[in-house]
Protein backbone atom coordinates (compact mmCIF):
# COMPACT_ATOMS: atom_id res chain seq x y z
CA UNK A 1 0.00 0.00 0.00
CA UNK A 2 2.52 2.57 0.61
CA UNK A 3 4.64 1.48 -2.07
CA UNK A 4 0.98 2.68 -4.10
CA UNK A 5 1.01 5.79 -2.86
CA UNK A 6 4.56 6.76 -3.11
CA UNK A 7 4.90 5.84 -6.33
CA UNK A 8 1.62 8.14 -6.96
CA UNK A 9 2.99 11.34 -5.19
CA UNK A 10 5.76 10.56 -7.11
CA UNK A 11 3.68 11.06 -10.73
CA UNK A 12 1.90 13.59 -9.38
CA UNK A 13 4.95 15.59 -8.68
CA UNK A 14 6.13 15.25 -12.43
CA UNK A 15 3.16 16.26 -13.67
CA UNK A 16 2.95 19.30 -11.69
CA UNK A 17 6.49 20.36 -13.16
CA UNK A 18 5.30 19.74 -16.59
CA UNK A 19 2.35 20.91 -16.99
CA UNK A 20 3.76 24.77 -15.65
CA UNK A 21 7.61 23.75 -16.05
CA UNK A 22 8.12 27.70 -15.48
CA UNK A 23 7.13 27.55 -11.87
CA UNK A 24 10.01 25.33 -11.27
CA UNK A 25 13.26 26.16 -13.43
CA UNK A 26 14.18 29.60 -14.72
CA UNK A 27 12.92 30.60 -18.71
CA UNK A 28 16.63 30.82 -20.05
CA UNK A 29 16.88 26.83 -18.95
CA UNK A 30 13.70 26.15 -20.70
CA UNK A 31 14.69 28.04 -23.50
CA UNK A 32 18.26 26.85 -23.76
CA UNK A 33 17.33 23.32 -23.06
CA UNK A 34 14.61 23.13 -25.66
CA UNK A 35 16.66 24.11 -28.13
CA UNK A 36 19.53 21.67 -27.28
CA UNK A 37 16.94 18.97 -26.82
CA UNK A 38 15.10 19.81 -30.37
CA UNK A 39 18.69 20.09 -32.07
CA UNK A 40 19.65 16.85 -30.76
CA UNK A 41 16.21 14.74 -31.37
CA UNK A 42 16.02 16.62 -35.39
CA UNK A 43 19.85 15.36 -35.39
CA UNK A 44 19.25 12.11 -34.52
CA UNK A 45 15.95 11.59 -36.56
CA UNK A 46 17.57 12.65 -39.74
CA UNK A 47 20.83 10.74 -39.21
CA UNK A 48 18.66 7.59 -38.93
CA UNK A 49 15.98 8.66 -41.50
CA UNK A 50 19.44 8.70 -43.88
CA UNK A 51 20.88 5.48 -42.61
CA UNK A 52 18.03 3.54 -43.87
CA UNK A 53 18.38 5.42 -47.06
CA UNK A 54 21.89 4.15 -48.02
CA UNK A 55 22.50 1.01 -50.25
CA UNK A 56 23.96 -0.65 -47.24
CA UNK A 57 20.82 -0.66 -45.28
CA UNK A 58 18.61 -1.97 -48.41
CA UNK A 59 20.64 -4.97 -49.17
CA UNK A 60 21.27 -5.75 -45.66
CA UNK A 61 18.29 -8.10 -45.99
CA UNK A 62 19.10 -11.15 -48.42
CA UNK A 63 15.98 -10.36 -50.20
CA UNK A 64 17.17 -7.38 -51.94
CA UNK A 65 20.70 -8.36 -51.85
CA UNK A 66 19.85 -11.92 -53.85
CA UNK A 67 17.56 -10.48 -56.10
CA UNK A 68 17.50 -6.67 -57.64
CA UNK A 69 20.97 -5.70 -56.40
CA UNK A 70 22.19 -8.89 -57.99
CA UNK A 71 20.26 -7.70 -61.16
CA UNK A 72 21.59 -4.14 -60.81
CA UNK A 73 24.69 -4.99 -60.98
CA UNK A 74 25.17 -6.48 -64.56
CA UNK A 75 23.07 -2.97 -66.15
CA UNK A 76 24.52 0.32 -66.94
CA UNK A 77 22.90 1.67 -64.07
CA UNK A 78 25.81 -0.26 -62.24
CA UNK A 79 28.47 -0.77 -64.76
CA UNK A 80 29.37 1.50 -67.12
CA UNK A 81 32.21 3.60 -68.63
CA UNK A 82 32.11 6.50 -66.88
CA UNK A 83 31.59 5.09 -63.73
CA UNK A 84 28.77 6.78 -62.28
CA UNK A 85 26.18 4.61 -60.97
CA UNK A 86 22.53 4.20 -59.68
CA UNK A 87 22.40 3.31 -55.86
CA UNK A 88 18.82 1.70 -54.89
CA UNK A 89 17.56 4.75 -53.24
CA UNK A 90 18.54 6.98 -55.89
CA UNK A 91 15.55 5.69 -58.27
CA UNK A 92 13.12 4.73 -54.93
CA UNK A 93 13.13 7.16 -52.84
CA UNK A 94 12.24 10.82 -53.34
CA UNK A 95 15.28 13.22 -52.98
CA UNK A 96 12.70 15.74 -51.25
CA UNK A 97 11.76 15.58 -47.94
CA UNK A 98 8.00 15.72 -47.62
CA UNK A 99 7.82 12.93 -50.68
CA UNK A 100 10.80 10.98 -48.78
CA UNK A 101 8.38 10.78 -45.49
CA UNK A 102 5.86 9.68 -47.87
CA UNK A 103 7.55 6.93 -48.90
CA UNK A 104 9.37 5.97 -46.17
CA UNK A 105 6.00 5.77 -44.21
CA UNK A 106 4.73 3.69 -47.11
CA UNK A 107 7.92 1.60 -46.74
CA UNK A 108 6.66 0.34 -43.37
CA UNK A 109 4.62 -2.61 -45.50
CA UNK A 110 8.20 -3.57 -46.45
CA UNK A 111 9.09 -4.07 -42.64
CA UNK A 112 5.50 -6.19 -42.58
CA UNK A 113 6.99 -8.22 -45.08
CA UNK A 114 10.36 -9.18 -43.96
CA UNK A 115 8.57 -9.72 -40.59
CA UNK A 116 6.22 -11.97 -42.62
CA UNK A 117 8.17 -13.37 -45.13
CA UNK A 118 6.36 -12.49 -48.11
CA UNK A 119 9.40 -12.40 -50.63
CA UNK A 120 11.89 -14.25 -48.77
CA UNK A 121 12.82 -17.28 -51.52
CA UNK A 122 13.54 -16.69 -54.75
CA UNK A 123 10.36 -18.63 -56.42
CA UNK A 124 8.28 -16.31 -53.64
CA UNK A 125 9.92 -12.82 -55.05
CA UNK A 126 9.07 -14.18 -59.18
CA UNK A 127 5.43 -14.71 -57.85
CA UNK A 128 5.30 -11.32 -56.49
CA UNK A 129 7.32 -9.33 -58.72
CA UNK A 130 4.53 -7.90 -61.13
CA UNK A 131 2.96 -6.69 -58.37
CA UNK A 132 6.12 -5.27 -56.84
CA UNK A 133 7.35 -3.58 -60.37
CA UNK A 134 3.47 -2.60 -61.10
CA UNK A 135 3.68 -0.48 -57.55
CA UNK A 136 7.32 0.94 -59.02
CA UNK A 137 5.66 1.69 -62.66
CA UNK A 138 2.41 3.83 -61.13
CA UNK A 139 4.48 5.38 -58.43
CA UNK A 140 6.99 7.04 -61.01
CA UNK A 141 4.24 7.27 -63.98
CA UNK A 142 2.45 9.58 -60.55
CA UNK A 143 5.47 11.88 -60.04
CA UNK A 144 5.86 12.28 -64.11
CA UNK A 145 9.32 9.87 -63.71
CA UNK A 146 10.84 12.33 -61.06
CA UNK A 147 13.55 9.65 -59.78
CA UNK A 148 14.96 9.34 -63.55
CA UNK A 149 15.01 12.98 -63.67
CA UNK A 150 16.87 13.72 -60.83
CA UNK A 151 20.07 12.81 -62.83
CA UNK A 152 18.67 12.93 -66.51
CA UNK A 153 16.95 15.88 -67.65
CA UNK A 154 14.90 16.79 -70.78
CA UNK A 155 16.91 20.37 -70.84
CA UNK A 156 20.43 18.94 -71.04
CA UNK A 157 19.70 15.64 -73.13
CA UNK A 158 21.32 16.80 -76.51
CA UNK A 159 19.40 14.24 -79.03
CA UNK A 160 22.22 14.68 -81.99
CA UNK A 161 24.08 12.73 -79.54
CA UNK A 162 21.49 9.91 -79.47
CA UNK A 163 20.96 7.18 -82.17
CA UNK A 164 18.56 8.36 -84.81
CA UNK A 165 15.93 6.12 -83.48
CA UNK A 166 16.39 7.58 -80.11
CA UNK A 167 16.44 11.12 -81.43
CA UNK A 168 13.21 10.58 -83.51
CA UNK A 169 11.31 9.00 -80.43
CA UNK A 170 12.48 11.31 -77.53
CA UNK A 171 11.07 14.39 -79.87
CA UNK A 172 7.52 12.93 -80.78
CA UNK A 173 7.09 10.81 -76.96
CA UNK A 174 9.35 12.79 -74.14
CA UNK A 175 9.41 16.54 -75.46
CA UNK A 176 5.99 17.10 -76.14
CA UNK A 177 5.16 15.70 -72.82
CA UNK A 178 2.78 12.86 -74.11
CA UNK A 179 4.67 10.03 -72.34
CA UNK A 180 7.15 10.08 -68.95
CA UNK A 181 10.44 8.07 -69.28
CA UNK A 182 8.89 4.95 -67.15
CA UNK A 183 6.38 4.49 -70.50
CA UNK A 184 9.06 3.77 -71.92
CA UNK A 185 12.14 2.41 -70.11
CA UNK A 186 11.02 -0.20 -67.57
CA UNK A 187 13.12 -2.89 -66.47
CA UNK A 188 15.82 -0.97 -67.11
CA UNK A 189 18.02 -1.92 -64.05
CA UNK A 190 16.10 -5.02 -62.87
CA UNK A 191 14.51 -7.98 -64.63
CA UNK A 192 11.29 -7.52 -66.42
CA UNK A 193 7.91 -9.64 -64.58
CA UNK A 194 6.05 -11.06 -67.09
CA UNK A 195 4.87 -8.64 -69.13
CA UNK A 196 1.56 -9.88 -70.70
CA UNK A 197 -1.18 -7.05 -71.16
CA UNK A 198 1.54 -4.21 -70.41
CA UNK A 199 2.37 -2.55 -73.76
CA UNK A 200 5.73 -0.65 -74.19
CA UNK A 201 4.97 3.00 -74.17
CA UNK A 202 5.30 3.97 -78.04
CA UNK A 203 2.66 1.21 -78.85
CA UNK A 204 0.31 1.94 -75.68
CA UNK A 205 -1.29 5.12 -77.63
CA UNK A 206 -1.14 3.44 -81.07
CA UNK A 207 -3.28 0.20 -80.74
CA UNK A 208 -6.68 1.08 -80.39
CA UNK B 1 71.28 -46.79 -46.99
CA UNK B 2 67.75 -46.19 -46.43
CA UNK B 3 68.41 -42.71 -46.33
CA UNK B 4 70.13 -42.41 -49.76
CA UNK B 5 67.16 -44.48 -51.35
CA UNK B 6 64.57 -41.98 -50.25
CA UNK B 7 66.83 -39.09 -51.02
CA UNK B 8 67.03 -40.62 -54.76
CA UNK B 9 63.60 -41.11 -54.85
CA UNK B 10 62.42 -38.05 -54.20
CA UNK B 11 65.13 -36.45 -56.77
CA UNK B 12 63.91 -38.90 -59.28
CA UNK B 13 60.17 -37.56 -58.72
CA UNK B 14 60.60 -33.91 -58.73
CA UNK B 15 63.01 -34.12 -61.78
CA UNK B 16 60.42 -34.07 -64.61
CA UNK B 17 58.67 -31.20 -62.21
CA UNK B 18 61.65 -29.08 -62.68
CA UNK B 19 62.06 -29.81 -66.29
CA UNK B 20 58.86 -28.82 -67.44
CA UNK B 21 59.26 -25.88 -64.94
CA UNK B 22 62.21 -24.86 -66.80
CA UNK B 23 60.38 -25.32 -70.55
CA UNK B 24 57.62 -23.11 -69.70
CA UNK B 25 59.71 -20.63 -68.25
CA UNK B 26 61.64 -20.54 -71.65
CA UNK B 27 58.97 -20.30 -73.61
CA UNK B 28 59.28 -23.83 -75.06
CA UNK B 29 56.39 -25.57 -76.60
CA UNK B 30 54.32 -26.25 -73.31
CA UNK B 31 50.64 -27.52 -72.80
CA UNK B 32 48.73 -24.84 -75.25
CA UNK B 33 45.18 -23.58 -75.65
CA UNK B 34 44.08 -23.85 -79.15
CA UNK B 35 43.12 -19.89 -79.32
CA UNK B 36 46.74 -18.39 -78.92
CA UNK B 37 50.28 -19.38 -79.68
CA UNK B 38 51.63 -19.49 -75.99
CA UNK B 39 51.82 -21.34 -73.06
CA UNK B 40 48.33 -21.88 -71.11
CA UNK B 41 50.91 -20.83 -68.39
CA UNK B 42 51.77 -17.98 -69.42
CA UNK B 43 49.62 -14.51 -68.65
CA UNK B 44 48.67 -12.28 -71.65
CA UNK B 45 47.36 -8.72 -71.80
CA UNK B 46 43.92 -9.14 -72.85
CA UNK B 47 43.14 -8.30 -76.47
CA UNK B 48 41.59 -5.14 -76.98
CA UNK B 49 38.33 -5.12 -76.86
CA UNK B 50 36.36 -3.34 -80.33
CA UNK B 51 33.40 -1.48 -80.16
CA UNK B 52 30.07 -2.50 -80.70
CA UNK B 53 28.45 -0.78 -83.89
CA UNK B 54 25.13 1.06 -83.13
CA UNK B 55 24.85 3.64 -85.92
CA UNK B 56 21.61 2.34 -86.83
CA UNK B 57 22.44 1.90 -90.26
CA UNK B 58 21.01 -1.68 -92.42
CA UNK B 59 24.29 -3.76 -93.94
CA UNK B 60 23.74 -5.26 -96.83
CA UNK B 61 22.79 -8.98 -96.71
CA UNK B 62 25.55 -11.44 -98.28
CA UNK B 63 22.93 -13.78 -99.08
CA UNK B 64 19.14 -13.19 -99.66
CA UNK B 65 18.14 -15.70 -96.88
CA UNK B 66 20.92 -13.92 -94.43
CA UNK B 67 19.37 -12.78 -91.07
CA UNK B 68 19.77 -9.25 -91.09
CA UNK B 69 22.12 -7.99 -88.31
CA UNK B 70 21.28 -5.81 -85.74
CA UNK B 71 22.58 -2.30 -86.07
CA UNK B 72 21.85 -0.56 -82.64
CA UNK B 73 22.99 -1.41 -78.73
CA UNK B 74 21.02 -4.68 -77.39
CA UNK B 75 22.61 -4.24 -74.08
CA UNK B 76 20.77 -5.72 -71.46
CA UNK B 77 17.83 -6.93 -73.41
CA UNK B 78 15.54 -9.74 -71.99
CA UNK B 79 14.16 -12.16 -74.18
CA UNK B 80 12.37 -14.98 -72.02
CA UNK B 81 9.44 -16.28 -70.76
CA UNK B 82 8.30 -12.85 -69.52
CA UNK B 83 9.39 -10.99 -72.18
CA UNK B 84 11.01 -10.50 -75.32
CA UNK B 85 12.61 -6.54 -75.51
CA UNK B 86 13.45 -7.26 -79.15
CA UNK B 87 9.57 -7.59 -79.96
CA UNK B 88 8.93 -4.43 -78.03
CA UNK B 89 9.64 -3.18 -81.06
CA UNK B 90 9.75 -5.18 -84.10
CA UNK B 91 6.32 -6.93 -83.55
CA UNK B 92 4.02 -6.43 -85.82
CA UNK B 93 1.89 -4.27 -83.32
CA UNK B 94 4.65 -2.09 -82.22
CA UNK B 95 5.99 -1.19 -85.33
CA UNK B 96 4.39 2.22 -85.81
CA UNK B 97 5.39 3.34 -82.57
CA UNK B 98 9.33 2.18 -82.94
CA UNK B 99 9.52 2.88 -86.46
CA UNK B 100 11.58 -0.34 -86.58
CA UNK B 101 11.38 -2.96 -89.28
CA UNK B 102 8.56 -5.87 -88.64
CA UNK B 103 9.75 -9.46 -88.48
CA UNK B 104 9.32 -11.24 -91.45
CA UNK B 105 6.68 -13.50 -91.95
CA UNK B 106 8.54 -16.26 -92.55
CA UNK B 107 9.19 -15.73 -88.57
CA UNK B 108 4.98 -16.23 -88.35
CA UNK B 109 5.11 -19.99 -89.81
CA UNK B 110 5.56 -23.18 -87.27
CA UNK B 111 7.76 -26.19 -88.68
CA UNK B 112 4.64 -27.63 -90.36
CA UNK B 113 4.26 -24.37 -92.39
CA UNK B 114 1.61 -23.13 -90.45
CA UNK B 115 1.11 -19.42 -90.62
CA UNK B 116 0.05 -18.31 -86.74
CA UNK B 117 -1.11 -14.77 -85.95
CA UNK B 118 2.48 -13.83 -83.96
CA UNK B 119 5.73 -15.00 -83.59
CA UNK B 120 6.32 -18.89 -84.06
CA UNK B 121 7.92 -20.29 -80.55
CA UNK B 122 10.80 -21.74 -82.83
CA UNK B 123 11.42 -18.11 -83.87
CA UNK B 124 11.17 -16.49 -80.70
CA UNK B 125 14.91 -16.48 -79.49
CA UNK B 126 15.79 -13.43 -81.71
CA UNK B 127 19.68 -13.48 -81.28
CA UNK B 128 20.25 -17.22 -82.28
CA UNK B 129 20.30 -16.16 -86.01
CA UNK B 130 20.51 -11.39 -85.66
CA UNK B 131 23.70 -10.00 -84.18
CA UNK B 132 25.02 -6.86 -83.82
CA UNK B 133 28.56 -6.45 -85.09
CA UNK B 134 31.57 -4.74 -83.43
CA UNK B 135 34.43 -3.21 -85.01
CA UNK B 136 37.02 -5.87 -84.84
CA UNK B 137 38.91 -6.96 -87.74
CA UNK B 138 38.98 -10.11 -88.87
CA UNK B 139 41.33 -12.72 -87.42
CA UNK B 140 41.56 -14.80 -91.22
CA UNK B 141 40.73 -13.50 -94.62
CA UNK B 142 37.30 -14.56 -96.46
CA UNK B 143 36.87 -15.08 -100.35
CA UNK B 144 33.87 -14.94 -100.28
CA UNK B 145 31.80 -13.54 -102.89
CA UNK B 146 28.52 -13.02 -103.23
CA UNK B 147 26.16 -14.64 -105.98
CA UNK B 148 26.29 -11.48 -108.32
CA UNK B 149 30.10 -11.87 -108.47
CA UNK B 150 30.19 -15.32 -109.09
CA UNK B 151 27.63 -14.73 -111.83
CA UNK B 152 29.88 -11.86 -113.18
CA UNK B 153 26.75 -9.55 -113.19
CA UNK B 154 27.44 -7.07 -110.32
CA UNK B 155 30.52 -5.40 -109.89
CA UNK B 156 33.09 -7.82 -109.04
CA UNK B 157 33.62 -8.11 -105.54
CA UNK B 158 36.44 -9.52 -103.05
CA UNK B 159 35.64 -10.48 -99.91
CA UNK B 160 32.37 -9.79 -98.06
CA UNK B 161 31.82 -7.29 -95.49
Amino acid sequence: MAIKTAICSMIAACWRVFARPSVHYSLGFLTLGGFIAGVLFWGGFNTALEATNTEAFCISCHEMRDNPYEELKQTIHFTNRSGVRASCPDCHVPHQWTDKIARKMQASKEVWGKIFRTIDTREKFLDKRRELAGHEWDRLKANNSLECRNCHSAESMDITKQTPRAAKLHETFLFTGEKTCIDCHKGIAHRLPDMTGVEPGWTASAIK
Amino acid sequence: MKRILFAALVLAAAVPALVTGVVAADGQPGPRVSSGPHPITLDVPAEVTNREIVDDVKRVRNYADQPPLIPHAIRDYQIDLNINKCLTCHDRRNTEGSQAPMVSVTHFQDRDGQTLGTVSPRRYFCTQCHVPQTDAKPIVGNRFRDFDAVLGAGPAKEGAK
